[in-house]
């Protein structure tokens, strides 16, 4: 801080009159600047390149201190490393120690777009979004250059209904958040429901296959979500028959469950009968629509376990438990997507809401006062 | 679901099992005028039939009924079983074969009706510190009578005179018909007669005459006698069993010191006071003072459904159309059903109520 001298007068002379005398030596070394008026910082290319090449040094120094092999440490690897060394009690994950390369860590950033006499590279540049607008010029020349085929195809008399189509089942457009990340530069609502609406014009054209490719870098592949499911495997105990464990959670009970083939349709839940553990039909409905929906009700017997929780949290734990064990009787992948589409593999994320401090509840709030 | 064409308990064999039998509307109203399950008698008026479906239990203690010898004290019979088994059902159909049998019935359909939510409590007449219930007793001698109306009006005999109060009284060898009627009219020393009426049975009941008649004391819920009840006297204090003079009378009943009968009763959780709802046998029901009282004893366990049973069960259902639901008449249906009664009468039956 600089260092302020105040002259201090005796109070008797202190007053509004004689404010002017009082004198104020202030010697700082520090201009007062407004960092928020310089936007956002800047990376230049040879900034990231040099960063590129210490993350290249700095991981290699890292597998050597880990005792693996340099050549084939992943990120994966780098990830475990760095959270074994830098162990961090934060819950948010973005807070927490990252190593990763400067490419995912700085934003992306636009080269330099004018050359040394200020005259801007791209021809679309004053429109202020020139990548944006140079993708729908693209799009649109694209419409009539395949309008003009057509038009070629019909007086050749080829009927258009021969052409291929492109297949989009399995893939959906990108999101707004994701065209700009491609483009680098903000595009608003507006914008982005015209580029939908152009690639829709795009599609409809009976001759489309032939911009397949260009249409595919802006669709994104939507993977099978069962395939990602994890089943629990098939054991046989000593009596010869065939058994499978699972878990399950809903809010704060917890159950696990043994599943026997060849049974008889009982269930025994902490030791007693089903009836007697859960005397209301609505828990016992919940505990059966899975063995129901798959058509196995009579094949099983269920040994279950379960604490915590409220008689309706306990009866959602054991049906989340009895359709994981499930998965390893049910035959084919389409049957577990069946079942995983009825919502019977999901957890039910609800928690009990926390109580906020100036209110009552969670959501109540102590009584309002007009006045 | 084969309807049994054997409207006789006394024919009623092991196949049997599974099978309903019907009881006639005639024989019904005079043999329980009160003592069916309430769900039971409401299925009666809808179905406009009385079906019993024959279950193991039940055959049983009819077969050992069938082999005592009735020379000897009288035995005692508990059925036991899980909530909603089918315990009064079998008690039920084990009275009725009584009653075709003509033997004497005394029925009470359930004892925890007379040790709590008693509107007039009157201290007795006769002992100053009993506690009488004039509303059950003159209710239960009024079904007692319906019951077992052509033994009360010719044979039986009282054996000495009772002295009511000041002026009424019952002389000796008056038919016991008469001190019922007595006791019908006369509210306040209802209870009194409930308690010489028992007395009469205990000692006449068996004997060597040819009008000698066989007792069935039959108790539902005797688990009440030996238990706490909801009764409090006028200073607040609780009521313990014994103060009451019925129960005190009935307990009496209970001894096996009398012979030329039998004693079936049953527990009962449903109906009982301050007891936990997995409750179920003898020991945990009874408590030790009522265990001790009753041994020995013959147990009878009730159990769920069988198979065979539900099977029959459902059918049955169907057969009277009370299954209106289309799927419940499916396979799956089916299946539905028993997981989620798991193969309990009385929830089968809550179930299909509301299909």
């Amino acid at each position: 801080m600089g260092a302020g001298l105040n002259t201090c007068l005796p109070a008797s002379v202190k007053g509004s009159r004689v404010k002017y005398l009082l004198l104020q030596i202030c010697v700082s070394s520090r201009v007062q600047v407004n960092k928020a008026a310089r936007g956002p910082e800047k990376f230049s290319i040879e900034y990231i390149r040099k960063h590129a090449e210490e993350f290249e040094v700095g991981k290699r120094r890292l597998a050597n201190m880990m005792g693996e092999d340099p050549e084939t440490f992943t990120q994966q690897d780098v990830d475990r490393s760095i959270e074994y060394l830098f162990p961090s009690g934060l819950f948010e994950k973005k807070a927490r120690p990252v190593m990763k390369h400067p490419e995912l860590i700085f934003p992306k950033q636009t080269a330099a777009q004018w050359d040394k006499d200020g005259r801007p590279f791209h021809f679309l540049f004053y429109t202020g979004t020139p990548s944006f607008y140079s993708i729908m010029h693209d799009t649109f020349g694209k419409v009539l250059a395949i309008e003009k085929h057509q038009d070629q195809m019909r007086s050749k008399g080829a009927l258009p209904q021969d052409s291929k189509q492109i297949s989009l089942g399995g893939s959906r457009w990108l999101l707004k958040e994701e065209l700009e990340e491609v483009l680098v530069e903000n595009i608003s609502d507006q914008d982005y429901s015209r580029f939908l609406q152009l690639m829709d014009k795009l599609l409809s054209l009976p001759f489309c296959a032939l911009e397949e490719e260009f249409v595919q870098r802006f669709r994104k592949q939507l993977e099978i979500q069962s395939t990602k499911q994890e089943i629990p495997d098939v054991h046989c105990d000593e009596n010869g028959r065939s058994y499978s464990q699972a878990q399950g959670r809903r809010k704060t009970a917890t159950a696990s469950v043994t599943l026997r083939d060849c049974g008889s349709g009982r269930v025994a839940v902490n030791g007693k009968d089903c009836l007697l553990y859960f005397p209301i039909l609505q828990d016992r409905e919940q505990i059966m629509f899975p063995l129901h929906f798959a058509g196995m009700l009579g094949r099983f017997d269920v040994q279950a376990h379960v604490e915590g929780g409220g008689r309706s949290a306990q009866a959602g734990a054991l049906r989340l438990a009895i359709a994981r064990a499930l998965l390893s009787f049910v035959s084919t992948p389409a049957e577990v997507e069946t079942i995983r589409q009825a919502g019977l593999l999901t957890a039910d994320p609800r928690i009990k809401e926390r109580q906020k401090p100036g209110q009552a509840g969670a959501r109540k709030k102590y009584t309002w006062k007009k006045r | 679901m084969v309807p049994s064409k054997e409207t006789e308990s006394m024919f009623h064999t092991e196949q049997q099992v599974g099978q309903y039998y019907t009881i006639p509307s005639a024989q019904l109203k005079k043999a329980f005028p009160n003592g069916l399950p309430r769900r039971f008698q409401m299925q009666i008026k809808t179905f406009n039939e009385a079906c019993v479906m024959v279950r193991q239990p039940g055959l049983e203690l009819i077969s050992y009924l069938k082999r005592a010898d009735y020379a000897k004290p009288a035995l005692r019979y508990i059925l036991f079983g899980e909530v909603g088994c089918g315990k009064t059902m079998s008690l039920c159909h084990t009275l009725h074969f009584c009653s075709t049998q003509g033997w004497l019935v005394l029925h009470v359909p359930d004892a925890h009706l007379w040790v709590k939510n008693c509107k007039e409590l009157l201290p007795s007449s006769s002992r100053p510190t009993r506690l009488d219930q004039p509303i059950e007793a003159s209710q239960w001698l009024k079904n007692f009578k319906i019951t077992n109306e052509h033994f009360l009006s010719k044979q039986i005999k009282t054996t000495r005179r009772y002295i009511w109060t000041k002026r009424e009284s019952t002389e000796e060898g008056r038919p016991l018909g008469e001190m019922v009627d007595h006791g019908m009219s006369r509210v306040k020393s209802s209870s009194d007669v409930v308690g010489a009426l028992l007395r009469e049975l205990r000692l006449q009941a068996g004997g060597a005459t040819e009008d000698a008649f066989r007792l069935a004391v039959a108790v539902d819920g005797v688990n009440a006698l030996w238990g706490k009840t909801s009764l409090k006297k006028e200073d607040k204090s609780p009521v313990s069993p014994d103060d009451l003079t019925l129960i005190h009378n009935l307990k009496k009943m209970l001894r096996n010191d009398w012979c030329g009968g039998a004693i079936l009763t049953t527990l009962s959780q449903t109906g009982s006071l301050f007891k936990p709802r997995s409750a179920y046998l003898p020991t945990e029901l009874l408590g030790e003072e009522g265990f001790d009282n009753m041994d020995p004893f013959v147990p009878i366990p009730v159990s769920n459904y069988s198979d065979k049973e539900f099977e029959s069960c459902y059918l049955y259902y169907m057969d009277r159309n009370w299954l209106q639901h289309p799927h419940s008449r499916t396979e799956e249906g089916r299946k539905e059903l028993l997981f989620l009664s798991s193969r309990n009468p009385s929830i089968l039956e809550r179930l299909c109520s509301f299909l």
